[in-house]
């Protein structure tokens, strides 16, 4: 019988080794059917996650395999007692030295990342100088705020900004920063094909960057509990080109500021004939 | 059997035996009982009543994420005949605060101290109660108010919705959440109880650790179950006033209006913008210098319970000793200053994540070591597959599996990503239901003859123990799947958003396997229950161990010990040669000369050392 549990515990590390080797064939890894991060600061952040997973990977079949080797001759050991023995000083050290430097070297490695992806210093500069948009959560929906054509972000709301719901549009392939705020309780700003997250805080304006690298349509949603409704604060976040992303705001400002009258009222930069078309 | 020295020389027992007044009639022995075994057993049954309602929220839990707006089946229409048996969001936001409120409060926290701690740490120290019986008492009568808070918040109040980590502004404005105006301040109130319970506790176990040993019992000849035990207790006593305070505040700030925890201009249910001035964050700063150390709360125990049920069941003395104390030691120290890795993506300053990273990746050093040594121990060894060891094989491979993903939680960048999905729901299982409950179950097995004096039942107990452990790996480990998905905790209704909504049908697979994992605890409770009436019984030392509590008899009597017991050396002496036996109890002497041919060097090297460092 003892062998038999051997094997039942043999059995799982295989398991779990076989399904995670499995996972990226049947979509059971990063979203979108496993396609790549849709940032590049999201592509090395997948990269750190696969080299951990090669060492803890390598760890668990390790000690497992240890373990069950171990159980499989102790239950076969008919020997009247088993090896005394309280320890030994050198495997001690070897196996405190080894992690210890593994994990000294994970820590280090990715503190260049860590830099790049939230410290404001290292944040690419065109980004900070110019947020393209105020993202404000609230229970619960995302709500955003983008200055007028050609006009910078301002800290307070302005007569010709323009707003949305559930829908940001950024431009691809150059990094681009929003203002996260929160109106009421906690929320957070995630965006899992880019690998972004971040809390919302009420009281406090926090930047979060990001450059996508390539088009699409990307759920936003919220990761921190907000209250009944927290599954439902369903967002998108369409990254498109530079072109269509100025198309966009125009359109947005032509809807904003339409009166009725077939005439822009705010805008003196667009001109008559694209508000007739409307 | 028992062997106890009477006299040696300059060794004086420091305990008079019966130094407590004998209880007299049922009221005081069994229900307002001052003895710290009759105590333990109490607290054991409250607990694992406990775990059937911790674990019934579980599966209503897990009945929404594979059958969303479905009605529950038996229970869902007595429940909720509004909704034709539906869970509500509203609901189901309160099923998993309680969840976890439950789990870890009522649960694994008073297991731990309350059962293995109160019976244990007399009877490993050679003790004949608590240093303070009555407070000891009084420990285990704080947990009432504290269920009754928590049923009441949840049952009649509306119930808390603000999670179990009870983040402002959520949980500190009561519009902020339909129905959590009293609820939650109830639920604060029951945190509280349990907080006085704990701490009580705590200084009990400290004092009598400190103070009542056993005489030749030094620190360095204490089981590790102590070791683990006393370390909590420290951990306890430490961080659990900074959870206190951090409730009294939000007390106040639900009651009173201080505004500790919330920022002013809030506009909340289209209500008028509220005055404030304070912050939510300064919240997860206080709630986290607690719930991580309590992390380790819930574990230091068990990774002390199983150094020395694994030695016994391998019948070899634990792998490095020493280590293992100085790892448990680094992993609480280390604990106290790693509390902001729950917080990387808060909106704290990220530069002082990395400072909390780094010392993140140190703590699985210790725990690493730990792993190794007891893999160690089994190394060698001579293997009975009972009941006991397949649960501390269980915790070994399980502890592995939740020790190895906290690595990609500490590396910050890759937090990130995870933080909050269900990979951290995965990483926390793994360690808190598959480590901490196979530990207790093995406690439970392992000490069963020694409270009850009868013991249980081995093939109960190895189909409790397969049926679990399938079920733990089948509904734990599919949630690493989830969260590399994406997708988020506390989600109603994952299926809402386009790129979640293939994971149906792993939802499912995993509620099958929780609900299999659930009834397999029925087994248990049969196995408890028939076992402590109708067990074979158990003499002394039904498993040739060689701690102080074997030398007692089973159950023992109040007093515990015929005589007091004196120590002459550590406590995992086996594979030794004591006339036909392999072990050597910590009362006896020595033992005989071993004969010339199987003389073992490695044993005489090694007692060298432990004299030495």
């Amino acid at each position: 019988m003892g062998k038999g549990w051997c094997l039942f515990f043999l059995f799982w590390p295989v398991a779990a080794v076989v399904s995670c080797a499995m996972a990226p064939m049947v979509g059971w890894s990063f979203p979108y059917d496993n396609a790549q991060a849709a940032s590049n600061l999201g592509i090395r952040i997948d990269g750190l996650f696969y080299l951990i997973l090669f060492v803890t990977a390598v760890v668990f079949v390790g000690t497992q395999a240890v373990l069950v080797y171990a159980l499989w001759r102790g239950s076969s050991n008919r020997d009247e007692r088993a090896t005394c023995t309280h320890g030994n000083h050198k495997l001690e050290l070897i196996w405190s030295i080894i992690p210890g430097v593994i994990l000294l070297f994970l820590a280090l490695y990715q503190m260049n990342l860590w830099a790049d992806f939230r410290i404001k210093k290292f944040f690419p500069e065109a980004a900070v100088k110019a947020p393209i948009a105020e993202v404000t959560a609230r229970q619960f929906e995302w709500r955003f705020r983008y200055p007028a054509i050609g006009k910078k972000l301002q800290p307070k709301p302005q007569a010709d900004d323009l707003y949305s719901v559930n829908e940001l549009h950024v431009p691809f392939g150059k990094p681009v920063m929003i203002q996260l705020r929160s109106e009421d309780v906690q929320h957070s700003f995630f965006l899992p094909a880019l690998r972004i997250k971040q809390d919302a805080l009420p009281g406090l304006q926090i930047p979060v960057w990001f450059e996508a690298n390539k088009e699409g349509v990307y759920d936003l949603v919220c990761a921190e509990l907000c209250g009944w409704g927290h599954y439902k604060m369903k967002a998108h976040v369409i990254v498109e080109s530079e072109a269509d992303y100025q198309n966009y705001l125009k359109n947005l400002t032509q809807q904003q500021f339409y009166d009725g009258l077939g005439k822009i009222a705010a805008n003196e930069n667009d001109s008559e004939s694209e508000a007739t078309e409307k | 059997m028992s062997v106890v020295h009477p006299s040696p020389t300059g060794l004086q027992p420091i305990l008079k035996p019966q130094a407590h007044h004998a209880p007299g009639n049922f009221f005081t022995k069994y229900i307002f009982s001052t003895d710290h075994k009759i105590i333990a057993i109490q607290f054991l049954f409250t607990t694992l009543l406990m775990l059937i309602v911790g674990g019934a929220l579980a599966l209503a839990v897990r009945w929404q994420l594979a059958f969303p707006w479905e009605s529950m089946p038996i229970v869902g229409p007595w429940l909720f005949s509004a909704e034709a048996g539906q869970i509500s969001p509203e609901f189901y936001t309160m099923l998993f605060t309680m969840h976890a409120t439950v789990m870890i409060f009522l649960v694994i926290i008073p297991i731990l101290a309350g059962t293995f701690g109160n019976l244990l740490i007399p009877l490993m120290i050679g003790a004949d109660d608590m240093a303070f019986p009555k407070l000891n008492m009084l420990s285990y009568w704080f947990i009432w108010p504290a269920i009754i808070c928590f049923g009441m918040s949840f049952a009649y109040a509306g119930g808390p919705a603000a999670g179990w980590t009870a983040y402002p502004v959520l949980a500190d404005l009561p519009q902020a959440a339909p129905g959590s105006g009293t609820a939650q301040t109830l639920w604060l109130l029951g945190v509280t109880f349990v907080g006085f319970s704990s701490m009580m506790g705590s200084i009990n176990y400290m004092t009598t650790i400190i103070n009542m040993r056993a005489p030749g019992m030094t620190f360095f000849r204490l089981p590790l179950t102590i070791w683990g035990l006393f370390i909590t207790a420290i951990l306890q006593a430490f961080a659990l006033p900074v959870l206190t305070a951090g409730g009294f505040m939000q007390v106040t700030d639900r009651l009173l209006g201080t505004c500790f925890f919330y920022p002013s201009g809030l506009i909340i249910n289209n209500a008028d913008p509220t005055i404030g001035g304070g912050q939510p964050l300064l919240w997860q700063h206080l709630f986290w210098f607690y719930s991580h150390p309590a992390v380790y709360i819930m574990l230091l125990p068990v990774m002390g319970m199983i150094s020395d049920m694994l030695s016994c069941m391998v019948r070899k003395p634990i792998f490095g000793y020493r280590p293992m104390i100085f790892s448990m030691s680094a992993i609480a120290s280390l604990g106290f200053i790693v509390w902001g890795h729950h917080m990387f993506t808060s909106g704290m300053n990220p530069a002082v994540g990395m400072a909390f990273m780094v010392a993140t990746m140190m703590i699985a050093l210790p725990s690493a070591v730990k792993t190794f040594n007891w893999t160690a121990t089994v190394w060698g060894g001579k293997v009975e597959f009972n009941t006991v060891t397949l649960n501390c094989i269980g915790f070994l491979s399980m502890f592995v599996v939740g020790g190895l993903s906290g690595i990609f939680m500490a590396a910050i960048p890759v937090d990130v990503y995870f933080h909050d999905t269900y990979f951290i729901v995965a990483h926390f299982h793994y360690v808190l239901f598959g480590a901490t409950l196979f530990g207790v179950f093995a406690g439970i097995h392992f000490w069963f003859p020694k409270m009850f004096g009868r013991m249980m039942n081995e093939k109960l107990g190895k189909t409790h123990f397969l049926l679990t452990f399938i079920g733990a790996n089948g509904t734990f480990f599919p949630m690493h799947f989830l969260g590399m998905q994406g997708m988020p905790r506390r989600y109603a209704d994952p299926y809402l958003h386009g790129y979640l909504e293939h994971l149906l049908p792993m939802n499912q697979f995993m509620t099958i396997s929780a609900i299999l994992m659930g009834s397999a605890q029925i087994l248990l409770f049969i196995n408890i229950f028939y076992s402590m009436f109708f067990g074979p019984k158990a003499g002394r030392n039904p498993w040739n161990a060689t701690t102080l509590e074997w030398t007692a008899p089973s159950p023992p009597p109040h007093g515990n010990f015929d005589e007091p017991p004196i120590v002459f050396h550590g406590p995992n002496e086996y594979a030794v040669h004591n006339g036909d036996k392999d072990f050597l109890m910590q009362t006896e002497k020595e033992c005989e000369p071993p004969k010339p041919s199987d003389t073992e060097p490695e044993n005489k090297d090694n007692d060298n050392q432990e004299t030495s460092s």
